[in-house]
Formats: C-alpha cells, structure tokens, sequence
C-alpha cells in the first residue's frame, strides 16, 4: 500500500524528518509514537502533499507509484485520507459541504444524514465546519469526513487527544469501521497510519506494528502496545538513549 | 393640497440644492445624461415582455412567467410605468405619481425621511421625478409572498430618477423585492433612486434589493428608515455585476422602543468598479438594536464598506461586522466600522478582517478531494452565505440562488 524510501521532509528550508524508510501492506495499521516536536505530524502532511512540506529526499510510493509530484487533491482521489489534530474554521463553510465534498459525485443528503448520524454529528452538520466545535467534536468531524471519504490510507494525526473518556469509545468505533477492524484480517484493505500520545486508541485498533521517533529519526519499531509499556513506565528518555 | 407653501418650499430648497456636491464618492455631472423618455406602453401581461428583457429581471430575482408566488408587482422601465399590480388583500402596489393623486395624505411623506436638500442627487430627483413606486402594507395586513419591484434602465444615456415609498401601517408584514437592472449591452446611464421606508409600531419589513447594471452606470440611491416602536426593517442588499460608480448610504433611524434593524450587504466589485456603500443606524430609543454584516469581495474593483452605529439611548445593541476578501492582484477594500456612543451601559461593538483566502482553508479542502479552484470556489460561495434572520424560507433560498448565480459569471 505505502512505501517510504529515505524520506526526508523540510519545512522553510529546516529539515525535520530524515531519511525514513517503511512501509505499510494493505489491511494493516502502523502506530508512531514519539515526544512533541519530533516530526510525526510533518511526515503526515508530507505523505498527504501539504505544500508547505517540501520533501528533499526519496521516495513515496502509493499503490505502486511514486506521488511524490503529486497535490494534495491527487492524492486524496488517489486514495490518501488525513484527519487533522487542529483543523481550521471555515467560515461560511458548512460541516455538510464538506461530508459532501468527502463523499463526491455519488452524494446525497440520504448518505451524509447516514454518516452524521453515525458519528452523532447530526446537530453539528449545518454549522459551520469546526466552528465552535468542542475537542471531541473536531475529532469526531474529522473521522466522519474520512468515514464518506474511504480513503485506501487513512493518516491519524492524533484522534483521542482532547477527547473525554466517554467519547473516545465512539472514536474508536469510528476508527474501527474506517479501518475495517470488523474485517477478518485477511479481508481488510485499509491501512492506517496513526500518532498517538496517550496510546488510548491501541485498544480500537488492530495495530501490530509502531514506531518512535525522535528528533526525525525512526529509533526503534516494535509491537506498539510494548513500545506503549516502555513509554509509560520510562518516557521518551528511554527512547533517546537508542539514538546514541 | 397638503400645503401648497410647503410643496413650494420644498421645490425651493430642492433649487437650491442643485449644485451641493455628495460628501462622498466622485461628483457625476448630471448635465451628461437625458432627463426626459417617451411614456412607454403599460403591459396588462408582462410576461409578453421580451425574453432577453424577462432574463435581466429574473437575474436580479424579478419573475414575471409566474408570480404565483408574489404579492404583487411593479415594473418601472425609463420614466414609465409599464405595470402594477397588487394580488393581495390590504396590500397596495402602485406607482408614486399615481399614489400621490389617490392619497393627499401622502406627500406628508415625501421628503420626511430623506432631505430634500442632502445633495444635489436628492434635489434632481425632486426637481426631475420620473415616477418610482409606492408600496404599502395596510393595518395588519401581512404579506404571504413577497412583492417585487423592477426598476429598468431600457433606453441609454437616461438617467432615471425615481421617488420610492414604502410604508408599513401598525402590525403589518411586508417583503418586498426589488431588482434594478439595465437592457442587455453597456449603454451609459445613471440611476438615481430615494427612497422613504416608514416602519409603523409592532410592522416589520424585509428589502431584498440586487443591483446588476453595467460598466457604464452611475448609481446614487439616497435611502432612509424610520422605525417606530417594535418595528423591524431588514434590508439584504446584492451587488455582484460590474458598475461605473455606484455610492450610497442607507441611513435607518430608531424612533421608537426596542426598534431592531438589520443590513445584509453582499457586494463584489469586479475590475474597472467603484462601489462606496454604508450602512448607518441611529438608535436612539431604549432597547433598539442593529446589526450590520457587509461581506466585500474584488476581483479587481475598489470597494469602501462603511459603517455606522450611533446609540443615544439605554440598553441599545449595535454590532456592525464587515468582512472582505481580496481575489487577485488587483483591488481595494476598504473597511470603514464606526462607533459612536454617548451614554453608559451601551452595548456596540464592531468587527472587521480584509484579506486573502487562508492558505490553510483551501488546503483543507484540497485534502477532502476538492481541486485548488474548487476549494476556492467553495470558500467564496460560504464568504457570501449570509445567514439572514428573520427573512422567509422561500425568500432566503430565492437570495441565496441569486447571489450563486451571480457569483458563478462574477468569479
């Protein structure tokens, strides 16, 4: 599904990630972890083609093409879905515009009715898009605009952060029917990319692989729920000490 | 008569006004134009109208093929009324010099919300009227489709003064409509238009007015409101098409308690025009409030968005928002909010951004799919969507197609 061959990603000419390499089959859901600031949000919008991250080296191959040339609209009908930790307000934009533009040519008020309800959005769906929204609800807008998108790969930029313990259940169950989770393994062909803080959200999904990185650096992949362990019982200093 | 001195004193103080320049905007020399039209034949059907005549009135949401969902109509082409005529019980549609011979009582109305003298625009039309329409909605009488009103600029070179008045007797409803527009091509002409709203205690009155002249047009409308006690005036105003020079300032005045008025005014301004519009209320009651929303966009024109808010009186709310986004290289915004409070416990406020499309919104966009031109797009029609309270379902829907419409050739 994803391939990165030495990727390095700067943002006004300071480069954050460096030299990365992994790769992603279908059905399967990687997991980075890793302290503020070291780089797991770039790589995310550099893998969805954010303008603003330039990438300086190597490759991204996305069903077996490179898309590194690509915008950021190629990718996402290409099959390439983000859900933003802090997404901006649209004004004047509605929630159900942007269901709408998510869903494309087969949309229909039957089908974002049916998706906001699922993310219990229904109330939301006429207003503006992230205006006013409460933490949870960004994230649940969010996880509904990937649910109408169906993207192939989904990129989580944290999707409990700021989100009470009663709704992130619902995320979870969102993430889950993103992800396939109800899928039998063999069956899924989603795959996922999620940042995670807390690590929550490894209790909803089926995730066999993380990563942490650090200052840029993949410095160690694992079973993400061991590398969760480690974390929490040692913090990222742990982590540091694999870089020297 | 209704005072034979006073019609002399105000013909007196129009002369006298002749060459008082506005204090705003370019001074257009009226000298340019023609002031006179052959009297044009009343339609009994206006539907037989021309087709490419019947468009331009549709784009400015004046529909004569079926107005079974109007209240009345009004047609005013040049100097002439070509049609008029009221489909509901209690309300009155007809044109002002016609109104003026049926009603004595009406010239008590002429020139008491605007002065005669505010400009020599103002005095022109006194001293040159050419018709214009009287609309009024008797004693508890509501409106269940709006009333729409054309005024239409068919010959070039004319400048078209009209007199317009509305009034809304106690605890009436009225929403009226009125589109104005020019034939088809890019003849010059100048529209000069006042108009007296007079909002009677408990009525309520929603102006849709969406101007679509041309390159060559000058537009000077001079418009004031009285609202009386419980009284509520709403005014949605659209300008989308190009225009030489258009300026005005509509000026709304509380006079009576818990009075509430609202402007809407949704403009672009495309390259080669000037639009300087304002709105301006006085609250001068107790309990009167405004709100004032202009969304500006260029694409090249130059834009002044002005506004106004003066409270005098206790527990008045003003809030004026005036936002405008600059499309290109070319263009100018400028936001002018005002302010003025003369008494504590006031509550005005006002806000005002002039800018481009955020980066980070289109991308946002761009991320769900959508094409640079296409998250855009979307962004701009959601500028323009103003969410109008207290305007009709219908009314709305018929507003915000208009103003898709007009983005769509605009953009």
């Amino acid at each position: 599904m994803l391939e990165i061959n030495h990727l390095s990603v700067a943002v006004e000419d300071k480069e954050i990630v460096h030299d990365l390499s992994f790769s992603i089959k279908p059905g399967e859901t990687h997991v980075l972890f890793g302290p503020n600031g070291s780089g797991k949000t770039t790589l995310l919008m550099a893998l969805m083609g954010a303008p603003r991250y330039h990438i300086t080296k190597g490759s991204i191959i996305f069903k077996g093409k490179d898309i590194v040339e690509l915008s950021m609209d190629e990718r996402a009908r290409l099959g390439i879905g983000m859900s933003l930790q802090r997404p901006p307000v649209v004004r004047g934009v509605k929630t159900r515009d942007m269901v709408a533009a998510c869903i494309g040519e087969e949309t229909s008020e039957e089908t974002i009715a049916r998706i906001a309800e699922e993310a219990k959005m229904g109330d939301l769906i006429d207003r503006d898009i992230n205006y006013g929204f409460s933490g949870g609800e960004i994230k649940r807008s969010e996880l509904m605009q990937l649910i109408a998108q169906q993207p192939d790969l989904a990129l989580l930029d944290e999707p409990e952060s700021g989100v009470d313990l009663v709704n992130i259940a619902l995320i979870g169950e969102l993430i889950n029917e993103l992800l396939q989770k109800e899928y039998h393994i063999k069956d899924r062909t989603r795959s996922g990319l999620v940042i995670t803080h807390t690590g929550h959200i490894l209790e909803y999904v089926n995730a066999r692989t993380g990563y942490v990185m650090i200052n840029g650096t993949i410095v160690c992949e694992a079973d993400p729920h061991e590398i969760l362990g480690v974390i929490k019982e040692k913090g990222y200093e742990e982590c540091r000490k694999c870089l020297e | 008569m209704p005072g034979i001195e006073s019609a002399k004193t105000t013909r007196d103080r129009a002369k006298a006004a002749l060459s008082k320049r506005a204090p705003l905007s370019e001074d257009i020399n009226l000298d340019k134009y023609a002031h006179s039209s052959d009297e044009l034949p009343y339609q009994d059907d206006p539907s037989q109208l021309p087709i490419e005549t019947k468009q331009q009135m549709i784009d400015v949401g004046v529909t004569l093929d079926n107005n079974s969902q109007r209240s009345g109509t009004i047609i005013q082409m040049d100097h002439s009324i070509i049609h008029s005529l009221a489909t509901q019980e209690g309300i009155e549609v007809m044109g002002t010099n016609q109104a003026l011979d049926k009603y004595d009582w009406l010239s008590d109305y002429c020139w008491k919300a605007v002065a005669v003298d505010t400009d020599k625009y103002t005095a022109h039309v006194e001293l040159n009227q050419s018709n214009g329409y009287f609309i009024r909605a008797l004693p508890g009488h509501k409106t269940v489709y709006p009333v729409q009103a054309c005024l239409y600029l068919a010959r070039g070179n004319l400048a078209q003064n009209v007199h317009n008045i509305i009034i809304a007797e106690e605890g009436s409803e009225l929403h009226i409509i009125t589109g104005c527009t020019t034939a088809p091509g890019n003849e010059p002409g100048l529209h000069l238009g006042v108009s007296e709203f007079y909002i009677k205690r408990g009525a309520k009155v929603s102006f849709t007015m969406i101007h679509n002249w041309t390159q060559e047009t000058g537009v000077r409308p001079r418009t004031s409101i009285i609202v009386e006690e419980y009284g509520m005036f709403l005014s949605n105003y659209v300008i989308m098409k190009p225009v030489q020079s258009l300026q005005t300032s509509p000026l709304a005045r509380c006079v009576g308690d818990n009075a509430v008025v609202r402007f809407n005014n949704i403009l672009v301004a495309p390259r080669g025009s000037t639009m300087d519009l304002g709105s301006r209320v006085i609250l001068d009651v107790k309990g009167a409030k405004t709100e004032i929303i202009s969304r500006a966009i260029t694409t090249g024109g130059d834009i002044i968005a002005r506004g106004y808010i003066e409270g005098n009186a206790p527990e008045v709310k003003g809030h004026l928002e005036c936002r405008g986004l600059i499309l290109g290289e070319e263009g100018v915004i400028h936001a002018i909010p005002e302010l003025k409070g003369s008494l504590a416990g006031i509550d005005l406020s006002h806000e005002a951004a002039v800018g481009k499309i955020a980066e980070e919104e289109v991308e946002y966009l761009m991320m769900r799919g959508l094409t640079r031109d296409e998250a855009t797009a979307t962004i701009v029609r959601g500028f323009l969507r103003v969410d109008i309270e207290g305007l009709p379902p219908q009314l709305n829907l018929e507003l915000q197609r208009a103003i898709e419409s007009s983005q769509e050739d605009a953009m």
